[in-house]
């Protein structure tokens, strides 16, 4: 069996809303973020059900696996920007990744 | 009763007695495709055979009418109606623009009876989305440094709903009614049959309104009633200043009288987010298009005849 390397990276995930998710995308970009996955998700919240059965209802995933100085940074940057106005939740998670450079 | 009309009352009703009926987000997308190529192809096939130029007055009227209808709904909304800076301009701005679905159902409305239309009425639906988007924002924020108009200005005037509008008119244009012919069968005989199907999703998503409206209470029923019957009137003068037939005046009228739900509230919810975006779509969904397309549009039609018999 191969021994396997793995190294300890930070894994942002925030839920919101979908009409958004270019904006996001332009800021991550900007600051430098190699790599993200977004879903599209459904759920219910402060701001109500939000169940995707048409544009305006729409909540996305986001996920970046990055280093914890990029992943605290991209938050306060969300934080400072977007908690007031829009319906947000973020958490960070510590994983374990294979291939670290590519994070 | 037109069994389009009927559609959208299964819809409201299935929504309203909390049915299980969903109809998937991926449908209400290809439809809304669907109608919006088919209008604009529509449209472009008949501008094939006239000539383009005296359609700039025409549009440069609608722009005006756009910003007259936005910066009147603001100030109604705030000094009348209560509302803050943010919300009324956001919802200003749905008003001064147009709704597609408004627009598919007055054509389908008007085609049963046989009453003919300008064909750039498709243009001057692309044309009317825009203005009051970039009215909003200034009566939302002023003219600030940190707006970014570079990124607005492309949703604006890129957006799905422009972007297919007129892809759909320059294919109809180019094509012409004959290289049309072959794909007609899809796209002008079963118009009504899809806008049906759309209007049983509309139905859905406006029995969502209701409880929205239960919060806000009896006046943003009230401006959803009155804002759409001042608009359709400047409507109806504005198609009569530019000499339209009655079908004409009734579709600008009703162009005038819709509010926008699908391109207005995503420009909205990233140029203004203190803007409650539950708002201004309970007024424009839950109130103004079931209004228009149950009684407005009919209403607009009469007195189109009115004024034209006036006249003549």
């Amino acid at each position: 069996m191969i021994a396997m390397h793995t190294e300890k990276r930070t894994l942002l995930t925030v839920f919101t809303e979908a009409s958004i998710e270019q904006v996001l995308i332009r800021d991550m970009d900007r600051m430098g973020v190699r790599g993200y996955t977004i879903s599209d998700v459904r759920g219910k919240g402060s701001r109500g059900v939000r169940d995707a059965s048409w544009d305006e209802s729409r909540n996305i995933r986001i996920e970046v696996i990055c280093g914890r100085t990029q992943a605290e940074e991209l938050l306060t940057h969300l934080q400072a920007r977007y908690y007031s106005n829009y319906a947000m939740v973020a958490y960070f998670s510590e994983v374990e990744v294979l291939r670290p450079g590519k994070f | 009763m037109d069994p389009v009309i009927l559609f959208f009352l299964f819809g409201l009703m299935a929504g309203l007695l909390r049915s299980e009926l969903k109809l998937p987000s991926a449908l209400y997308d290809s439809l809304s495709i669907f109608l919006l190529l088919a209008i604009g192809l529509k449209g472009g096939q008949g501008l094939a055979t006239q000539p383009l130029l005296p359609l700039l007055p025409q549009i440069g009227a609608v722009i005006v009418l756009g910003i007259i209808q936005t910066l009147m709904a603001y100030a109604a909304l705030k000094h009348l109606f209560g509302f803050d800076r943010p919300n009324a301009a956001a919802t200003a701005a749905h008003y001064g623009s147009v709704s597609v679905a408004t627009f598919a159902v007055a054509a389908a409305w008007l085609a049963s009876r046989a009453i003919e239309v300008e064909p750039q009425m498709a243009i001057l639906l692309a044309v009317m989305e825009i203005p009051a988007i970039l009215v909003g924002i200034v009566l939302a924020r002023g003219v600030s440094r940190d707006t970014d108009w570079k990124s607005l200005g492309h949703e604006a005037f890129l957006g799905k709903g422009v972007t297919l509008l007129l892809g759909g008119m320059a294919i109809g244009w180019a094509a012409g009614p004959e290289g049309l012919a072959p794909i007609g069968g899809l796209y002008f005989d079963l118009f009504k049959a899809v806008l049906a199907l759309f209007l049983l999703e509309m139905g859905l998503i406006v029995s969502r309104q209701v409880g929205e409206l239960k919060r806000r209470g009896l006046s943003l029923i009230a401006f959803g009633l009155i804002m759409p019957l001042l608009s359709a009137g400047m409507g109806l003068g504005t198609g009569w200043m530019l000499g339209f037939s009655i079908g004409g005046m009734t579709m600008l009228a009703t162009l005038a009288a819709s509010a926008s739900y699908i391109a207005v509230p995503a420009a909205m919810r990233i140029a203004v987010p203190e803007a409650n975006p539950a708002i201004s779509l309970a007024g424009s969904l839950g109130v103004t298009f079931p209004f228009n397309i149950l009684f407005g549009i009919p209403i607009y039609h009469w007195v189109a005849t009115q004024i034209t018999g006036a006249m003549t």
